[in-house]
């Protein structure tokens, strides 16, 4: 008859630590803390079966051209640019600063905490690109016209409230939003400049 | 004076490490939450374009990704060095696209399927005419949201 209590023998959990170890290396190794990052678009729906082609008449002020051909040279309206003028280019294009008659219409919108202005709601660019172009020419090409946007989105939030237009409060993006509403179109690629297709 | 007299080595504390694992557990947590493992071995090999007004691609759960480039060695000889499209852990034609996205949006929950995003991994090089048989072939799936995958520039 045993009188004094057994107790229950203490577990050795020095290597509880090497086991934690261990694991935390494995999933080191096999954690990849890249944040995807990239150029959002939407496409347009599909084309319905029964839709007219040409239901969309637009004015051909309002629509800037941006051709990229085989080469991925590019030619904006009717020039050849480099890919260095075509942000300016399209900054002029999107404000339309001086009622250029050449430029988009202007229209008068009531937006939130700016009141009345006149806002070029209907310009559309328009890029095409040939099927031999380099994926990184019409990246690049993207890339210069978000810029052209986001620039003159900051000037405005800068003129309004002297802050950047990602630091606004969801409300005034909205508004600037309205007034620069960004309008890509991305036309079905044609062989420009004579690519072998 | 003898206040300051020592007398024998002090010898080094014992340092108490019985809280060692609670900081490793800790650790390892912390790297199983934010780990998020690739599901998909890569059959080619692709170098994303760079651009400097990059949007951050949000809740991974959503994203469908389509990968675009030349097949990786292994594959080279069989395949050539031609541009080709991988879906799932194989390559795909274009007209495989539509069911692959149709397929993907109904394992999503329901109230997960309007803000799909496909996001598209393609290789610098790669010629614009697959890439836009891609976009057609995603206008078709009305998969409408996507994002074209970059680096950052320096």
């Amino acid at each position: 008859m045993a009188k004094e209590k057994r107790g229950v023998p203490e577990i050795n959990s020095s290597s509880t630590a090497d086991i934690a170890f261990l694991l935390l290396i494995f999933f080191l190794i096999t954690t990849s803390m890249d944040t995807d990052r990239g150029l959002a678009r939407r496409l347009p729906p599909p084309p319905e079966k029964d839709q007219k082609q040409d239901d969309v008449i637009v004015k051909e002020r309002n629509v800037l051209v941006v051709y990229l051909n085989f080469q991925d040279q590019l030619m904006c309206g009717k020039d050849y640019i480099g890919i260095k003028q075509l942000r300016q280019k399209a900054k002029d294009f999107i404000a339309n600063p001086y009622n250029d008659e050449s430029l988009p219409e202007k229209y008068a919108k009531d937006i939130p905490f700016f009141g009345n202005v006149m806002v070029t709601e209907k310009h559309v660019i328009s890029l095409q690109n040939d099927r031999n172009s380099k994926y990184q020419a019409y990246i690049d090409v993207q890339n210069e016209l978000v810029a052209a946007y986001n620039e003159l989105r900051n000037e405005k939030a800068q003129e309004k409230w002297q802050k950047n237009y990602v630091d606004l409060s969801e409300e005034q993006q909205k508004a600037i939003r309205e007034i620069y509403p960004q309008k890509i179109s991305e036309a079905e690629p044609k062989n420009y400049g004579g690519g072998k297709k | 004076m003898g206040k300051f007299n020592k007398t024998g080595k002090r010898g080094m504390p014992a340092l108490n490490t019985s809280s060692l694992p609670d900081l490793i557990f800790t650790l390892l947590f912390f790297f199983m939450i934010v780990t998020t493992m690739r599901e998909v071995t890569l059959k080619v090999e692709f170098k994303v374009p760079t651009g400097t007004e990059l949007e951050k691609l949000e809740k991974k759960s959503l994203v469908t990704f389509i990968y675009v480039g030349k097949p990786t060695e292994e594959f080279r000889r069989k395949l050539g060095s031609e541009s080709r499209i991988q879906l799932n852990d194989s390559y795909a034609e274009i007209s495989q696209i539509q069911d692959y996205i149709t397929q993907e949006r109904s394992s999503m929950k329901e109230q997960d399927q309007p803000f799909m995003t496909v996001s598209l991994k393609i290789d610098q090089e790669t010629k614009m005419g697959i890439v836009t048989d891609i976009k057609q072939a995603l206008r078709q799936a009305y998969a409408l949201k996507i994002n074209y995958s970059a680096q950052p520039r320096q």
